[in-house]
């Protein structure tokens, strides 16, 4: 606005070319998408790391790829597609990394490229993008090679640790297959110290509870994540795991060790808090927390899986309308 | 001391060290006033003196028959030389008087100190708070006197005073409780004998412990006030947050109002305003304002006359350090962006806010992420991210189903959105066009 043109021009104390007018607040945060996902990469590294630690360069690799190559495929796809490259907003870089940590650290290079193409294609792009996708895109990425190449994702391998002399990679059942296959007799002489640092067979992220618990520390300690949906998730888990165990112990598993095995840790802290395909209601949160809790431990008392976590966020994501639907608070005033 | 609050909101940058302590000043007197006949809430008031004519210092200039209106005063001696249409903090152009000071700087009836105004009765003090001009100080201007008498059927149980200033960088209402407690808290007093109210309360910011403390030390006699230590968070001082942190009562949704939950708000400059005006007899012609932001060289608390443009305030303040972002009268979460530096201090006029380029540029929207952020950060416990899809897409029925005429547009949700989404810009739009159909279908029947 130029304000010479200002009626009633007197005693002007300055000049003002171009000043800005324009609603309130003047007022704005420093957050934007892509800082949120660049704390959420900081906040998965750790467990990554830990990933690398225990399973050594190829765990590396599977990193690298998994999240290198949906960077790759949004930056290719988009264009295709009409949609802005939007790789600087590290959401890619973010589904790649989830994915390639759900993977066990025995899968071939290429599947892992091949899950991260479709995590980003048919788990993102293809519903326009970021903010528009109903399911977790690396989950998406995940349950397809699951059902497509069913034995080598549930190939495990024992750590080998990174600095250690060992090469060989020597095959072994994961805590959970143990648990389904033989049952809880079986688990008694694994460690719970064990499962809650990571010194276990597993997906390359999902082993060290603590530093997964670190991660969400830190996403909860930022703002960005509530404890709502983990707590909610674990805790359904827990009680109905426990309450089996109270009856017969002879038969399933404590607690514990289902809270410290498995994807559960890693599903419930850092794939069902995904923003996007998760309630936006506090109530809603919890209730959907609640629901995949309970999903997976069915599937792991009953079903034909040893884990369900992914399943059930998956199911969890699909509901998540209705959920915020019905948990729309009643606004300030109206008890 | 247990600090309270209410759910929700959101932690700005203070900025308030500015002008933070800084004693009220008044400026020299200014050539001109540009005096507008409307600047509160209500019916706009009609010139009583025509161009030429001499004034007076507290002259009445304007009134209206109507009873949700106040009466516009000279605030210096001179003559009326204009009476048209000029800008207005508003936005809009209002018709304005103008008057050129003679530099005398006379009254027109020398303020009388020494009255004891508590021992009028309730309806004389409301008589003479709608005469002296008197409205809500703290931003939103709505007539005092009207505030002051709730239908007979509402019963009203608590005077709060606001002394929140929850609004980042304004220091006016901070200033003021460390300079005139007492004052205010007479002003108090004659709130809650014109309600014929026993409790009072002054909620304040914990930001302001010298505050806390000076209005606790100005209470000590008075054992029917409380002054409420509350935590800082914005919009703390919303008058429905206040109740809710204060009282732990919620208003209900417009047309809800305070008095339905028994309380009534007045901000603390308000009060202070009542002590003045009944205790002396001078009305509401001028008011503390805190002018500051780091475009400004000096950032002061000033005293200032109603209808000072601007202009001369920024130069009283050493002049703007360089390039302008924004002008605004109010704060950085709820102001009023200005095009010229021409517009008059008016009743409403809590700060005066420069901001430097690049402070507040303007931002580019992107898609709503779910995150929830807006959600947490509502005040009024209400989905701002769907509300926004409402009314950016027209379905102004299933908006109004989601409360949206409940948003007290305080621009939490904007300041936190990480998609830097236009919230509250798209809400405002769709609340005045749900209110338009409101008011086209009543027209109707
Ligand atoms: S502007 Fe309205 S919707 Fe946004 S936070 Fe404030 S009350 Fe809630
Ligand atoms: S803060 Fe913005 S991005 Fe997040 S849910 Fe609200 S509108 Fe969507």
């Amino acid at each position: 606005m130029q304000s010479e043109n200002i009626v009633g021009k007197e005693n002007m104390s300055d000049i003002l070319d171009m000043v800005t007018v324009s609603t309130s607040p003047h007022a704005r945060s420093k957050d934007t998408v892509a800082i949120i996902m660049y704390c959420v990469l900081l906040a998965i590294l750790p467990t990554s790391l830990a990933g690398v630690y225990f399973f050594g360069i190829k765990a590396l690799i599977i990193i690298l790829i998994g999240t290198l190559g949906a960077v790759a495929t949004e930056a290719l796809v988009q264009p295709l597609l009409g949609q802005k490259i939007s790789i600087m907003d590290g959401s890619a870089a973010v589904t790649g990394l989830l994915l390639a940590l759900t993977l066990p650290p025995t899968t071939p290079w290429w599947m892992v490229l091949v899950g991260a193409a479709i995590a980003i294609i048919i788990g993102k792009l293809i519903y326009g993008g970021l903010g528009n996708n109903p399911f977790n895109p690396a989950l998406i990425g995940r349950v397809v090679l699951l059902v497509s190449w069913p034995v080598q994702l549930t190939r495990w391998q024992k750590p080998v640790f990174l600095f250690s002399k060992t090469i060989d990679t020597i095959t072994t059942a994961s805590p959970l297959g143990i648990l389904k296959d033989k049952g809880a007799a079986h688990i008694a002489n694994i460690r719970l110290l064990d499962l809650f640092l990571g010194n276990r067979a597993g997906c390359i992220g999902e082993v060290s509870v603590l530093l997964i618990l670190l991660g969400l520390g830190y996403l909860i300690w930022k703002g960005y994540v509530t404890w709502h949906i983990p707590v909610c998730c674990l805790g359904t888990v827990f009680l109905f795991s426990g309450i089996f165990w109270l009856i017969n112990p002879a038969q399933y598993a404590n607690p514990l060790f289902h809270l410290f095995s498995g994807g559960l840790m890693f599903g419930a802290c850092f794939m069902a808090t995904d923003m996007v395909t998760s309630p936006i209601t506090t109530k809603g949160m919890m209730i959907f927390g609640a629901g995949a809790g309970l999903i997976t431990i069915i599937i792991r008392l009953f079903g034909g899986y040893p884990e369900g976590i992914s399943f059930a966020i998956l199911f969890m994501n699909a509901v998540c309308p209705l959920i915020d639907k019905y948990t729309m608070p009643k606004g300030f005033g109206r008890a | 001391m247990k600090l309270k609050t209410f759910l929700g909101g959101i932690h700005p940058p203070g900025n308030k060290r500015l002008s933070e302590g800084k004693r009220i000043e008044a400026i020299p007197l200014p050539q001109k006033v540009y005096i507008p006949l409307v600047q509160h809430i209500g019916a706009p008031c009609e010139a009583k003196v025509e161009i030429g004519q001499k004034v007076k210092k507290g002259e009445l200039l304007a009134d209206s028959q109507a009873f949700v209106s106040a009466p516009v005063h000279a605030s210096l001696s001179g003559s009326v030389i204009e009476i048209k249409n000029y800008p207005h903090a508003g936005g809009n152009q209002v018709k304005t008087i103008i008057i050129e000071s003679d530099g005398l700087d006379e009254w027109v009836k020398e303020p009388q100190n020494g009255q004891n105004p508590l021992k009028l009765s309730p309806d004389e003090i409301k008589q003479k708070i709608r005469q002296a001009g008197i409205v809500g100080l703290g931003g939103a201007a709505f007539p005092s006197h009207v505030k002051l008498s709730p239908p007979k059927e509402k019963k009203i149980d608590a005077v709060i005073l606001n002394g929140v200033e929850c609004e980042p960088y304004l220091t006016a209402d901070h200033q003021l409780m460390m300079e005139k407690p007492a004052d205010i808290v007479k002003g108090l007093q004659i709130i809650m004998r014109a309600l014929g109210v026993k409790q009072g309360y002054i909620g304040i910011e914990a930001n302001k412990p010298d505050a806390v403390q000076a209005m606790q030390e100005a209470t000590k006699e008075d054992s029917h006030i409380e002054v409420v230590g509350l935590k800082v968070k914005y919009p703390q001082g919303a008058e429905k947050q206040l109740i809710k942190a204060v009282l732990d009562r919620e208003v209900p949704p417009p047309p809800g109002l305070p008095m339905d939950v028994g309380a009534v708000i007045q901000n603390v400059g308000t009060a202070y305003a009542i002590y003045e005006a009944l205790s002396s007899g001078k009305p509401l012609i001028e008011r503390v304002v805190t002018i500051t932001g780091k475009g400004i060289k000096k950032p002061k608390n000033l005293s200032l006359r109603i209808g000072t443009l601007f202009s001369e305030v920024i130069d009283y303040c050493g002049g703007l350090t360089g390039e302008v972002g924004k002008i605004l009268m109010g704060g950085p979460m709820m102001g009023l962006a200005q095009y010229t530096t021409q517009v008059p201090v008016i009743k409403g006029t809590s700060g005066i806010l420069i901001l430097p380029k690049g402070e507040s540029p303007p931002t580019k929207a992107g898609r709503c992420i779910n995150c929830g952020m807006c959600v947490r950060a509502c005040p009024m416990k209400l989905i701002p991210s769907i509300l926004g899809t409402y009314c950016e897409r027209d379905l102004l029925d299933e908006a109004e189903e989601a409360q949206v005429l409940n948003c007290i547009e305080c621009g939490s949700c904007v300041y936190v959105c990480p998609a830097k989404r236009h919230l509250v810009q798209i809400i405002k739009y769709g609340k005045s066009a749900i209110l338009a159909k409101k008011r086209e279908q009543k027209n109707k029947s």
